[in-house]
């Protein structure tokens, strides 16, 4: 059985961090804040890898299958007799490999920010907030409960938001963490609406009541499910719809993925934490989390969400071959990416051989955490160095920085999907998986695996090669130990992390999933990211002016490409004209001339009517026996003529 | 417990504040009866708690029933449920935090106090009283210290805003009058609650009454479209005024549309459930759209209101269990927020002398606390987990969504999408006020919080992080009362 105590430790260890920094930060730790924090997450990444060897090689296989726990449940609040939110925490292959990747990443970012953030006048809220963040991350991972999923999934939100606001001074950060908050923040509202479209029809909320009940074609629940039916579509299509929805905004699937790139304006080992590792894949495992009832009740949803991941993924990398700000190409690096865990969702199924995308979705997932991290640390780095994120600002740095430079070859490497780097072994299930699946989908995924190798070769390249680099000399050198360890504790990752047998670990049934090499189907993919790498060796190791020819004769596209397909504008309009202009002013003038004119006028009216009554009381005798005259005369009337 | 306490307590406190010699000694006395009067709503509270857990299922505890005039039937029988309950630490709460947020008042501080007190002595009354004369008197009582409130420590068109408040506040008492009145008849001379609960009131007469209940005490609480008193009248009252107007008054009508209106005419609550349903999903959106365009920070607040409101009634629209449990809770997490958040619009205006949004920023810097009150509000009022906002709401979406028709469906998906407006308009003016660069040189000398505003901040941040962690005794608290009311609906 699962050491409950280990978990909960897991869970609550960031949080600590948290209250602490958080609350007595500035008075008591303005100065080891760092130590702290990093020596709390610490533990937490020794017991949730103690949790992992315990679950993968001591408990959690019986009889060949891996099962899943639910050590620890409480109710929190309680809808109806059927319906709670019943906290819990989760131990299954997918959890506890998660709960690894968020603590492991999340401590080499506490690392890092000793030295990145040195000298930063609120550096004890810095950390509480990264613990603020982990926390909410692995409760998002180990919830039992879809609300209790919910509740952490929001939680994650707001970190991500204080985060990216971190540098609240700059009205450039307070803008991208309002855009990061509103916009997942719609999808969010898409999720409620499916958890409770679900949770009506499944009458529960827990992930394994939910789950068993809405995949048993014989239970009443899902017949009832599939029978009601709204706008052609059945009740449970339309919740898992909408749950998807919640993970395309958190995922940054298009068109929701406009506020990724903008989070970029938080520090850098936030944006290797929060948008590159952890956060962002909080989609694709929800998609995991509730993958049978994806892939047994409701295929359709399973294909679009395929079909979604796909065309990502290929926007992403189109995009992120114009961009010059390092950091904007590694966000859209990991849009596309995601893009990959996405629709190798999509193009698996449930069960033994048919579930490799399952499978290899949740590889990249982790091979991806180590090398993007890698990455953003790395880009941090230099960005520490050069103190700006353009492109045109750095080159030549690869003497000057030599354990970035290396590191960041192999990450580059493996990101572009190179032998035998960890890369390579995740995205060749994955686009293996698609051909047995979806020949376009299988198309679109190795145009974008060579897209992938050029821009990310291009970005090597102008950041370690191309010209000599001009700005003021190294007076700080690379960054201390503390830069340095993580990038080479995440690089030996990148290197050697594909080498895990993943599929005897995690698959979509529970059940051993061997995971064959093809050497035969691997020659393609490799070959055209040889060719990306080659082009872009072409194009950027020196200095030429090849790239702006080609960027002149299809200067159409690059625009729109380097305009990011103008999507951002179009959600300006709409938010914009048609919030703001369309509706929210018409409502505030109806409010206030229509709604209150009402009230005014009553009593307006009121008062005139009183005006006007108000001179029969003249007092004047004379009058008032006029009006007694005329009650008699009226009054005779009555009696006579009308009784 | 002798609930007779809760009313005699504001009662001294009142009558000791007119006999104190300075502004000192009355700011003193105030503090001491309202924190006196919040151990007694906290003391009730684990003694109600300690009842039903040794199995006492009545449905009110601590019934007194006392006769004041035996000609008219007029008994003043008081008692509590768990609905009461929670209502009466709520305005305890938010009466410690009202006088001590108004500790700078040096006008007519007596006055001031005193009116503070008779308006928390009319809700406190208001919420133990089961009969209908007696409810209605306190429900007066405690809407002319408003008038003097406003018109006198207000600022901006406060003439204007206090006859507005104070004429569509009796206007909804008026029709209540006339509820009441067909109720004596109805009730053969006697409009005490239960007894009228237990007697069968004909449907075509509940089809009657029941609209004059429930919109006159629907303008209480800013029922849509009569909530235009809400921002004139907010926006004008001193900070204690407008937190009481939030955190007690619009309490008291959605006290009363349930207790009232629906559990005395069930008949009448099913036949226009689809209208309030209706007005009250407006009322969310339309003041959600309405809020984003406000530039000032009480009208925003004041706005954000009626949106917020507008859960609670939508939920006791819905008719289901879950639903009017969820709307219980969403009036007491609005009441504890708003109040919140305009002790903290006071807090800001104190300082800097402008409650305009574009003329603030960067305040974190020289406010740490204050401003982090504000996020941690605002973030209560856009529905973060862990607050009780969001725990109100989603019990107001569970209940809502068991309607399995598409109207319903459709009312609560509008509503739900007021969860991104209020995104919007949250972070925009917290956003702009908060963060960004120091906006005026004038700022940079300004004080952070002092004691008293502190400890009201911390009174009332802890019952949002009860309600928002620990949810489970605020609706093991409503449930039963809910459930008494669901009963009712349903015919058992």
């Amino acid at each position: 059985m699962p050491n409950t105590i280990n978990i909960i430790l897991v869970l609550l260890l960031p949080f600590i961090s948290f209250l602490l920094l958080g609350l007595l930060g500035k008075k008591y730790f303005s100065r080891t804040a760092g130590i702290v924090g990093t020596l709390l997450l610490l533990i937490a990444t020794v017991l949730a890898m103690h949790t992992a060897y315990e679950y993968y090689f001591v408990y959690g296989k019986i009889e060949g299958l891996y099962h899943s726990f639910v050590p620890l449940q409480f109710q929190w609040l309680k809808f109806t007799h059927s319906v709670s939110i019943d906290m819990g925490l989760i131990i299954d292959s997918i959890s506890v490999m998660m709960l690894v990747v968020v603590t492991f990443i999340s401590l080499m970012v506490h690392i890092y920010s000793l030295g990145y953030m040195k000298g930063d006048p609120r550096f004890s809220t810095y950390y509480a907030f990264l613990g603020l963040f982990t926390f909410s991350m692995l409760g998002l991972v180990l919830a039992a409960n879809i609300f209790q999923m919910y509740i952490f999934w929001e939680l994650v939100g707001v970190s991500s938001f204080l985060l990216i606001g971190y540098y609240y001074e700059k009205p450039s950060a307070v803008a991208a963490s309002k855009k990061a908050f509103i916009v997942t923040r719609f999808a969010d509202f898409g999720f409620l609406i499916g958890i409770l479209v679900l949770s009506y029809y499944g009458d529960t909320l827990n992930f394994a009541t939910l789950i068993e009940r809405l995949t048993a074609p014989e239970s009443n629940e899902f017949k009832l499910a599939v029978s009601s039916t709204f706008l052609g579509m059945s009740a449970l299509t339309w919740g898992a719809l909408l749950v998807f929805m919640g993970g395309a905004g958190k995922s940054a699937m298009f068109p929701l993925h406009i506020w990724l790139p903008d989070a970029m304006e938080g520090p850098t080992p936030v944006s290797a934490l929060i948008h590159a590792a952890t956060m962002v894949v909080a989609g694709v495992y929800l998609v995991a989390r509730l993958f049978p009832v994806f892939a047994l009740s409701t295929p359709v949803v399973l294909e679009g969400i395929g079909w979604v991941g796909a065309v990502s993924a290929v926007i992403a990398a189109i995009i992120a071959c114009t961009q010059t700000d390092i950091k904007r190409v590694l966000a859209y690096s990991t849009m596309s990416q995601i893009g990959f865990m996405m629709f190798a969702m999509g193009v698996s199924n449930y069960g033994g051989e048919e579930g490799l995308g399952y499978t290899a979705s949740l590889f990249h997932l982790f091979t991806h955490a180590l090398f993007k991290a890698l990455l953003f640390l790395g880009a941090g780095s230099v960005i520490h160095f050069v103190h700006s994120n353009e492109m045109s600002n750095m080159g030549g740095l690869r003497k000057l920085m030599p354990i970035t430079h290396l590191t960041f070859l192999l990450a580059c490497l493996a990101i572009a999907g190179m032998p035998p780097l960890a890369g390579f072994f995740s995205k060749e299930e994955i686009l293996l998986a698609a051909y047995q699946h979806n020949k376009i989908v299988f198309g679109i995924a190795l145009l974008t695996s060579g897209l992938t190798a050029f821009y990310m070769f291009r970005l090597y390249f102008s950041i370690f090669w191309n010209k000599p680099y001009e700005g003021h000399s190294a007076h700080h050198g690379e960054g201390g130990w503390t830069m340095m360890l993580p990038l080479l504790l995440l690089a030996a990752g990148a290197v050697f992390a594909g080498f895990i047998p993943f599929g005897s670990y995690v698959s979509s049934d529970g059940l051993i999933l061997p995971t064959a090499f093809h050497v035969t189907f691997s020659i393609a993919p490799v070959l055209i990211g040889l060719a990306g790498i080659f082009i872009a060796m072409v194009f950027y190791k020196k200095s030429t002016t090849h790239p702006n020819k080609i960027a002149a004769t299809i200067n159409g596209v690059y625009q729109a490409a380097y305009h990011k397909f103008y999507v951002d504008e179009l959600y300006l309009f709409i938010t914009k004209k048609i919030l703001f202009n369309l509706i929210g002013k018409p409502f505030a003038w109806l409010d206030k001339t229509v709604i209150d004119g009402i009230v005014n006028q009553t009593a307006t009216v009121t008062q005139s009517i009183a005006e006007g009554i108000k001179k029969m009381q003249s007092g004047k005798v004379q009058s008032y026996a006029i009006y007694f005259l005329m009650g008699v005369i009226a009054l005779a009337v009555l009696f006579i003529y009308i009784w | 417990m002798n609930l007779l306490l809760l009313l005699i307590v504001p009662l001294i406190t009142a009558l000791t504040i007119l006999l104190c010699r300075n502004s000192l000694q009355v700011k003193w006395t105030a503090f001491a009866g309202s924190v006196v009067q919040l151990v007694l709503a906290l003391v009730l509270l684990f003694v109600y708690r300690a009842e039903v857990v040794a199995g006492n299922a009545a449905q009110l505890f601590f019934e007194q029933d006392i006769t004041l005039i035996e000609s008219l039937n007029m008994h003043f029988h008081i008692g509590v449920d768990g609905i009461s309950i929670s209502m009466l630490l709520l305005t305890a709460m938010v009466v410690v935090a009202g006088v001590l947020f108004s500790w700078n008042t040096n006008k007519m501080t007596k006055e001031f106090y005193f009116l503070l007190i008779l308006l928390a002595l009319g809700a406190y009354g208001f919420f133990i009283s089961f009969n209908l004369l007696v409810l209605f008197f306190f429900l007066e009582i405690s809407i002319i210290p408003k008038y003097l409130l406003i018109g006198i420590w207000g600022s901006g068109n406060k003439e204007y805003s206090a006859n507005k408040l104070v004429l569509m506040l009796m206007m909804g008492s008026a029709l209540i009058m006339v509820g009441i009145l067909g109720m004596y008849y109805i009730g053969g001379h006697d409009v005490d609650l239960m007894h009228l609960s237990n007697i069968s009131i004909p449907a075509h007469l509940q089809k009657i009454l029941f609209p004059l209940f429930f919109i006159g005490f629907g303008v209480f609480t800013a029922f849509f479209p009569f909530h235009t008193w809400v921002p004139d009248g907010h926006s004008s009252a001193p900070t204690a005024g407008s937190m009481f107007l939030a955190g007690i008054s619009m309490k008291l009508g959605g006290y009363g549309c349930l207790r009232v209106a629906i559990f005395l005419l069930p008949e009448g609550a099913k036949e226009y459930g689809q209208v309030i349903v209706i007005l009250s999903s407006i009322a969310i959106l339309y003041g959600a759209f309405v809020t984003m365009m406000q530039k000032d920070l009480k009208y925003l607040n004041a706005y954000s209101s009626v949106s917020h409101v507008g859960f609670s009634l939508l939920a006791l629209g819905m008719l289901t269990q879950t639903a009017i449990t969820g709307a219980l809770m969403q009036m007491i997490s609005h009441g504890l927020m708003t109040a919140l958040f305009f002790a903290v619009i006071g807090m800001i205006y104190d300082r800097t002398h402008t409650r305009m949004v574009n003329e603030l920023g960067g305040l974190m810097k020289v406010m740490p606390f204050i401003t982090t009150v504000l996020f941690i509000v605002g973030l209560c009022s856009l529905g973060l987990p862990g607050l009780s906002g969001f725990v109100a709401e989603m019990t107001v979406f569970v209940g809502s969504w068991q309607n399995d028709d598409v109207f319903h469906r459709v009312a609560t998906i509008a509503a739900a999408m007021s969860i991104v407006v209020t995104a919007v308009y949250i972070l925009r003016a917290v956003g702009q006020v908060a963060m960004g660069p120091l906006k005026n040189e004038a700022y940079a000398h300004l004080t952070d919080a002092k004691w008293n505003e502190k400890l009201a901040a911390i009174i009332l941040l802890a019952g949002i992080l009860s309600i928002g962690l620990v949810p489970g005794w605020l609706n093991d608290l409503l449930t039963p009362g809910a459930e008494i009311i669901m009963n009712r609906i349903t015919g058992k």
